[in-house]
């Protein structure tokens, strides 16, 4: 705990020293990341161990603040999440040191590194606390933190239009945890989380908190339909602040649900079917508006909504587990979520690294000007490919591990009782869903690195495009080499996993982890960590017979095969629009993709142009339409909105009369 | 004598399976009243291929290179885990979803190697492959779903090996619209009429065909091998379904077994000599039909077997 608290002080301290060295970028380039990297270090020990030992532990501080005191804890459910945060976090602020070089000279670096250290840090305390007023103050700051991190080009129009779209989403989602804590806490008769367990909620306002926290954890997570503020706050974003907020921000939304369930004792089985069906809409939808996507970077932050639906299957069969009463299923669905909150931190922290290295070098994250760049940053483009194949769950790498655990959990679901239990049909949902996202996230992904990286280079971008700095490679080359470890250690995985199930359900009447039901389930993951070594030993030792075969052998060069055009050039290639086109096509329903057509006309045209663009379905029609009309009606209310100063001050004393007499009546 | 089968399966995959495109071209030849091509043909050019020269596009990088050995790698991995008449030399509780996926790192290979051309033909058939294989992919693991229930296991082994005659006749329906679906994603992922025309180079419908244009030399015998035991391992899970592996034991399930394969193989000659290809459009209606068969095979299994 100590060594986690000395953490916190470096991240926080780090933080302050770096506002304050604004006048020396040289000593801020090393002191901004460096806090991140040495706070992360000293902080690992203990979340390791932790994790592997499925010990807990509690410090309580006592504060002015009434109903009860400054207490934090880790046990092996934060410190799941407190790994992704100290893993991904050190890694993305060395990028971002040799990524923020080039504006040094126009923007204010030392208020983004301040900001930097705090949102670690407050992910860590959010991950941490114990106490409801402690994990709404570090909510919050990690919620303010982030939007200045957003705003960071804030000269741009679009930027700041998409940082205001994120901080009125990430207050919505606050207000509803808000009220869900100061029910729990008036339920309880204190904020600390240790009395919120079986407080005597009624069993509607268990519901009531229930769906609060989805609402409200689910907008920081980007459940959808509340994931509007992602695929806008991640490509304004600078791309390490990118990395961190959608590997590792977004996932505090997932453990503060999981928190929250921790206090609401048994989930009756519409709780699994709420989170079944909201991840199977996010995880189909968001691929599909990833793959629709013109924008590296808007198509990677979709595909966090993705991500998040998956987790959501696995917890969703999870909770149908415990509400069914069957502990493999929980084990099994729960510990997929889990494992896939960290991979998903690994992956989609190195696609938006390499994003970055793409957009730092060409200037540009539109997929259809890129194109060839593996020739010129083999490194990055190496590196997208690990993560490209990792997000879509290939083996062998880690992605696969994770959806692995939720398919075999869905199947026990599915296999255990006929079509009348409910967790049979979760199950089916879960497997069609995941085998459709799978087969779509390859689509996206064969897109993404095929059309950025490969064939000949579309536009002038490409042209200067260079491998990056030294101190933007090295995060992507550990992170990658994380993916393919993290691939092979399923068979560790499993009893890390079981220590953070055994958290979750510890108010139950059944601890998976101790049942003994799922050891089996130990052998089934060494299997599968044996089979992904066998593939990397065969696709090795076929690469090193090919080699032999080949060598001596004449290779020739010539242009691709064009069917005898004489003259080929790089715009005839496939764009991202035309290869992703059959398949928005077939999903015209969902997508609603706009085209803009003007044809080539007369005997000898001479311009023509065709553009499209996919809005978001929920942005376009359900917000737009409510914010419009809230907007219409408070405006209203600007008559008594004069700007002078003594109005508003009587406005104050009356409200103050008001609330007088209203407490003496 | 069940060990026979069980160490056999894997050597005669990786032996006989060209030996199906050449079974399959021999019936199209009888229905075109034609002599055809030798049975063998497909190992002549596997052959010949390896011993030749290649050339390169200058676009091209290495993951064009690599893709080939990475596919033939994977679908090798696919075809240890796939049972031959009921029985694979490994078998783990969830086996068939590594085995879609290392199909899935097939295709994923395949895919950005020919994007790796620049070409735009080649862009067309990825482009093709990965719509089509977005929709063959849930009917698939559904239909393996439906029969993973029936059999209460989760592992290819315990789902074919325990299948006998005797579940045919409690639920022969669910059975035939599992077998149905998955011959219609075995057609599909092995670009067979209706979907795709192997005979058809350069033809603006093309999908596999097409995504290897730039191949030659030693990589496209890889990648026509690879195919072929491609071929081998999807064509094996519907023989496994029709053979009820259960009643069969040891050598005499395993010469069963090679003949439904070569069984198998003429019927995909039959239905590439009396059908047409189908217009692209219509493809993802046949894909989603086959999806909707595995669905309601998987509504028959657990209402009736519950």
């Amino acid at each position: 705990m100590n060594l986690l608290l000395s953490a916190f002080i470096i991240f926080v301290g780090g933080s302050f020293l770096s506002l304050g060295l604004v006048k020396y970028p040289r000593v801020l380039r090393v002191v901004g990341p460096g806090s991140v990297v040495i706070g992360s270090v000293l902080g690992i020990q203990p979340v390791l161990s932790s994790l592997i030992l499925g010990t807990c532990d509690f410090l309580q501080m006592p504060w002015q603040i009434p109903m009860g005191s400054m207490s934090i804890g880790i046990d092996p459910l934060s410190a799941i999440f407190a790994i992704a945060i100290l893993f991904v976090s050190p890694l993305a602020a060395v990028f971002g040191a040799g990524y923020l070089k080039s504006f040094e000279d126009t923007h204010d670096l030392g208020k983004s590194w301040f900001f930097f250290n705090l949102l670690v840090a407050s992910m860590l305390l959010v991950v941490l606390a114990r106490n409801a007023l402690l994990f709404l103050i570090a909510w919050e700051v990690m919620s303010l933190a982030s939007f200045f991190l957003v705003v960071f080009e804030h000269e741009r129009d679009s930027v700041r239009r998409a940082g205001w779209i994120y901080f009125i989403a990430t207050h919505i989602g606050t207000a509803f945890l808000l009220v869900m804590f100061l029910l729990l806490g008036r339920h309880a008769g204190s904020l600390e989380f240790s009395t919120f367990f079986n407080c005597g909620l009624s069993s509607h306002l268990v519901s009531v908190v229930f769906v609060f926290a989805v609402i409200g954890f689910g907008t920081k997570a980007g459940f959808m339909p509340f994931h509007v503020w992602l695929p806008e706050a991640h490509p304004a974003a600078p791309s390490h602040v990118s990395a961190l907020m959608s590997g590792v921000m977004i996932k505090t939304g997932i453990y503060g649900l999981l928190r929250t369930l921790t206090f609401l004792g048994c989930p009756p089985a519409w709780w699994g079917w709420t989170i079944i069906i909201i991840g199977v809409v996010s995880g189909i939808c968001g691929v599909l508006f990833a793959l629709a996507q013109h924008d590296i970077k808007r198509l990677l932050a979709y595909h966090s909504v993705e991500n998040i639906g998956i987790i959501a299957l696995g917890l969703g069969v999870g909770l149908l587990g415990v509400s069914h009463g069957n502990a493999v299923v929980a084990f099994l669905g729960f510990a997929g979520g889990l494992l896939h909150v960290v991979n998903h931190a690994v992956f989609k922290s190195l696609l938006f690294l390499g994003a970055g290295s793409v957009l730092h070098s060409a200037g540009t994250r539109e997929i259809d000007h890129l194109g060839g760049l593996i020739k010129k940053m083999p490194l990055t483009a190496t590196a997208f490919l690990i993560g490209s194949a990792a997000i879509c769950g290939l083996p062998p790498l880690n992605g696969f591990v994770s959806e692995f655990f939720i398919y075999v959990g869905a199947f026990e679901g599915m296999s255990r009782d006929g079509l009348s239990s409910g967790a049979a049909i979760g199950g089916i949902l879960a497997i069609t869903a995941l085998a459709l996202i799978g087969g779509l996230a390859v689509a996206c992904f064969t897109k993404a690195f095929g059309i950025v990286f490969l064939g000949e280079p579309r536009s002038k971008h490409c042209e200067h495009a260079h491998e990056s700095c030294m101190s933007m490679r090295i995060p992507m080359v550990l992170l990658s080499l994380a993916c393919v470890a993290m691939g092979l250690w399923g068979f560790f995985a499993f009893g890390v996993m079981s220590n953070v199930t055994s958290v979750l359900t510890s108010g139950l009447t059944f601890d998976p982890a101790t049942c003994g039901l799922i050891t089996p389930y130990q052998d089934v993951l060494l299997s599968v960590t044996l089979f992904a070594l066998a593939l990397i030993v065969v696709i090795g030792s076929l690469i090193f017979l090919r080699s032999w075969l080949m060598s001596g052998r004449i290779q020739q060069s010539a242009v691709t095969w064009d069917c005898g055009y004489l003259a080929p050039n790089s715009r005839m290639q496939y764009t991202a629009s035309s290869f992703a086109q059959p398949i928005t096509k077939f999903f015209r329903t969902f997508l609603q993709t706009k085209r803009y057509v003007s044809p080539p006309e007369g005997f000898f045209p001479k311009t023509a142009s065709f553009s499209s663009e996919t809005d978001d379905f929920y942005g376009e029609q359900v917000y737009k339409p409510t914010f419009n009309a809230l907007e219409s009606w408070l405006s209203r209310f600007r008559q008594i909105q004069h700007g002078q100063l003594n109005l508003y001050i009587m406005y104050i004393i009356i409200a103050l009369v008001v609330l007088f007499v209203w407490k003496l009546r | 004598m069940m060990d026979v089968a069980h160490y056999m399966g894997v050597p005669l995959g990786l032996c006989m399976a060209p030996l199906l495109l050449g079974i399959i071209n021999r019936t199209k030849a009888f229905f075109a009243g034609r002599n055809g091509s030798p049975l063998f043909q497909a190992y002549y050019d596997i052959w010949k291929l390896l011993r030749k020269d290649a050339v390169y596009s200058r676009t091209t990088t290495w993951i064009f290179r690599s893709a080939p050995v990475v596919g033939l790698g994977s679908v090798m991995i696919a075809m240890i885990l796939v049972p031959v008449a009921g029985s694979s030399l490994f078998a783990f509780t969830g086996d068939l979803i590594f085995f879609a996926y290392c199909l899935g790192l097939m295709r994923f290979a395949t895919v950005i190697a020919a994007l790796d051309t620049g070409s735009s033909f080649e862009g067309m058939g990825a482009s093709r492959e990965v719509h089509f294989s977005t929709l063959a992919e849930p009917a698939l693991l559904l239909g393996l779903a439906a029969l993973a229930k029936l059999s209460g296991s989760f592992s290819l082994t315990g789902m074919f090996g325990g299948l006998s005659g005797s579940d045919w006749l409690a639920s022969g329906p669910a059975i035939a619209l599992i077998a149905f679906a998955v011959f219609v994603v075995f057609l599909a992922e092995n670009a067979r009429i209706p979907v795709d025309d192997p005979n058809t180079h350069l033809e603006l419908t093309m999908i596999h065909e097409v995504m290897i244009l730039d191949y030659s030399g030693p990589d496209l015998g890889i990648v026509l091998y690879a195919a072929a035991l491609k071929l081998w391992v999807l064509g094996a899970l519907i023989v496994n379904i029709l053979i009820c592996a259960a009643d069969l034991s040891g050598f005499s399930g395993l010469i069963v077994f090679a003949g439904g394969m070569f069984i198998l193989a003429v019927l995909v000659g039959i239905v590439e000599s009396i059908m047409a290809r189908l217009s692209l459009l219509k493809v993802p209606q046949l894909l989603v039909g086959a999806g909707a068969m595995s669905v309601l095979a998987l509504i028959l299994v657990m209402r009736f077997t519950s």
